[in-house]
């Protein structure tokens, strides 16, 4: 594990920079990690998204699949797709500050 | 004696990265439920790592995208040892739906969306879906025997086309 320096705050982060720890997240280190991964600026969809994937996380202690982010987080596949080219699941993990999902679906 | 030799390890040039995958075409072509599903989680899958994805489906593995069949694909349960059931009761009637349904429960547990879901959320996701020319007229189908999303159906060598510039896995 190492640390990062980001929006003013040193967080522990994983080789991949996923977040260890959700409790040093907030809104600045979102956009923070947004830019890093080339999204600017982050929208009410992306949001809708990263609050979806990061209240299921913290309630359930998993990430939700890409199936039930489709069906649940009000924002469809194509669309996921379109916000997050680079992989929706994944990139809402990150920029959420939850640890990179772990399943295959 | 000068001794300006310099240390082997520093002329040596720097290892070459191992590049990352970009593309992927995938395969499908056999028609039971253990056949189709591999591919179909491998594109799904790369899709979710921002890998682009394309689809081919050949032989039987067009069952899961032959509108009339994606709903009744099942686990073969002769031939297939690794199911543990003694090869004579694999052959009874009722067999084959009481091991899919026993699986499909299973899978529903871990999320993995039945095949007619699964191939309109990987068409969703920006994957291309092809079927095989030679299949389809062998199998005496039309364009609209095939799910809407389906892209297009190809002959091996536009097969190749499309693959070009990525990894193909046969499945």
């Amino acid at each position: 594990m190492t640390t990062m320096l980001l929006a003013n705050k040193d967080l522990d982060v994983d080789a991949e920079g996923f977040l260890q720890d959700p409790a040093q997240w907030d809104e600045s280190v979102a956009e923070a990690i947004a830019r890093q991964v080339g999204i600017e600026p982050l929208t009410e969809r992306h949001w809708a998204v990263v609050r979806f994937m990061r209240d299921r996380f913290l309630a359930t202690g998993t990430a939700p699949s890409i199936r039930t982010l489709g069906k649940e987080s009000g924002v469809p596949i194509k669309e996921l797709y379109q916000v997050f080219p680079k992989g929706p699941a994944k990139l809402a993990a990150k920029i959420g500050g939850i640890p990179k999902p772990k399943g295959c679906i | 004696m000068s001794a300006t030799a310099v240390a082997p390890e520093e002329v040596r040039l720097e290892e070459p990265q191992p590049e990352n995958i970009r593309k992927v075409s995938i395969i499908i072509s056999k028609g039971s439920l253990e056949g189709i599903y591999p591919g179909l989680i491998l594109a799904n899958g790369a899709r979710m790592e921002g890998i682009e994805a394309d689809l081919f489906f050949t032989f039987f593995g067009m069952d899961a995208i032959t509108k009339k069949k994606m709903d009744k694909i099942r686990v073969a349960t002769v031939g297939n040892p690794a199911l543990g059931v003694p090869a004579l009761l694999g052959v009874l009637p009722g067999m084959s739906a009481f091991v899919t349904k026993r699986m499909a429960k299973q899978m529903e547990q871990l999320d993995i969306p039945p095949i007619p879901e699964f191939i309109q959320l990987i068409a969703d996701s920006g994957a291309k879906l092809y079927a095989c020319k030679a299949s389809v007229d062998m199998f005496g189908l039309k364009q609209e025997d095939f799910v809407d999303t389906l892209e297009g159906i190809l002959t091996v060598g536009e097969f190749y086309e499309q693959a070009a510039g990525g990894q193909i896995i046969f499945t």
